[in-house]
This record gives structure tokens, sequence and C-alpha cells, in this order.
């Protein structure tokens, strides 16, 4: 599984970051986190602001910063 | 910890997402999101996208703080596809409801055009003083605020 954060770099993209982060870590799951900064490849993902949120290709959040209990709503299946 | 400037929304955190079909009133619709977006009133973002279920365009729409939809006329093609998409239609107008009749004369009235626009505006501050009155609370700039 992957997720990507996208993100130019704040305290909210870094506090998503942070959250996916420990999710993943309390949650047990083998998950590679990916934070994309360049715009250029942040606006691939068609998302209109940021932070945001992409697991395993599919965007989740955008513009806000999930909880954790949402992230491992995500990966815990 | 150093902001990053570019972080948030420019031109703000209001989604417009306007029908842009082929004729007067679709390119009215899509005209004044262009020019809104140009004035900085909010940003124009990709129908399409949402329409084709990609999961960026969608979750976006579905998450933003503020959005107003722009139908041409009442076929409702705009509406359709955010109803499909299962996002809540926020503030929603249609140009016909103007008093604009369509047809398929592509050189679009300025005066039309003004009209447009100013009923998009209007939509929108009327939903902001909704906020503000208690109603649903604002999100604000997600990145910077």
């Amino acid at each position: 599984m992957e997720i990507k954060v996208l993100g130019p770099g704040c305290p909210k993209c870094e506090q998503t970051e942070k959250h996916v982060r420990e999710a993943i870590q309390e949650a047990g799951v083998d998950v590679t986190v990916t934070k994309v900064k360049d715009v250029m490849d942040i606006a691939k993902h068609g998302v209109f602001m940021t932070p945001a949120v992409v697991v395993d290709g599919e965007v989740k959040a955008v513009g806000k910063v999930p909880s954790k209990d949402e992230i491992k709503s995500w990966i815990q299946k | 910890m150093v902001m990053v400037q570019d972080c948030c929304t420019p031109d703000g955190n209001v989604m417009i997402l306007a029908c842009s079909g082929g004729s007067n009133v679709g390119q009215l619709a899509n005209q004044a999101a262009v020019e809104l977006t140009r004035e900085g009133f909010g940003k124009m973002f990709c129908l399409g996208g949402i329409g084709g279920h990609l999961s960026g365009f969608v979750q976006s729409a579905r998450d933003v703080a503020q959005l107003v939809a722009v139908d041409g006329c009442d076929v409702g093609c705009a509406r359709a596809i955010l109803r499909h998409s299962e996002v809540p239609l926020q503030n929603y107008l249609v140009v016909t409801d103007l008093g604009i009749e369509k047809n398929k004369d592509f050189n679009l009235k300025q005066d039309d055009l003004k009209r447009v626009k100013e009923a998009v505006r209007d939509a929108v501050v009327k939903e902001t003083t909704k906020t503000q009155q208690g109603q649903n609370p604002i999100q604000g700039c997600s990145c910077c605020g």
C-alpha cells in the first residue's frame, strides 16, 4: 500500500504527514509514505488545494488534516 | 517554522464549477467563471474531472468549504454531474433563470455576462452571511490558517 501526502510545506501539510505516519504505526500496516512537495506533481492529482492524502492512487482528503482514526479507516481492511 | 506562501489556494476557497455547454448561456456560465477567477473572487475548477470520476477532482469538490455551480440552462448538466458524484450542491444558479434567453449566438453580450457574475457573487455572499450567523462553520484556508 502507498500513501502520498501532497503539500508544498506548511504546518497543516506537516501535521497531515505526522498523522499519517502515526496512524500507520498504530495500525501496524505495511505502508509506504511519500511526501509530494512539487506543485506540478501535486497538480497532476487534480486536487483543488492542499494538504491532500492519496491512498493507492485514490484521493481521500483535500484541504484538511484528516484524523488518525480517519486514516486508519482507509488503510485497515 | 517557515510558512510557504503558495501553500493555500491563492485565489480563495470558493470553487467555481461552470457548465460550458454549446449555447450562449453555457458559454456565459463558463466566461463568468473565467473572469471571476481572474478577479480573485474564487477559482474555476474542472467539472469535467468530476464528471470523469477522477478522485482528486471529486474529493476536492466534496471537501471544499465553499462551492458555487453554474448551469447555463435547466437541462442542469453541472447539477447532474455533482449529484452523480455525491457532491453537495451548496450554491447553485442557472443562467436562464436570470431572464437570459438561450440561443446559439456565441457573441456574448457584456450586460449578460455582468449579470451572471453578479448573480454568482450574490449566491456566495448569501451563503457566507448564513455562515457568519453561525449556521454553518467556515473552514477557512486550510493550509495557512
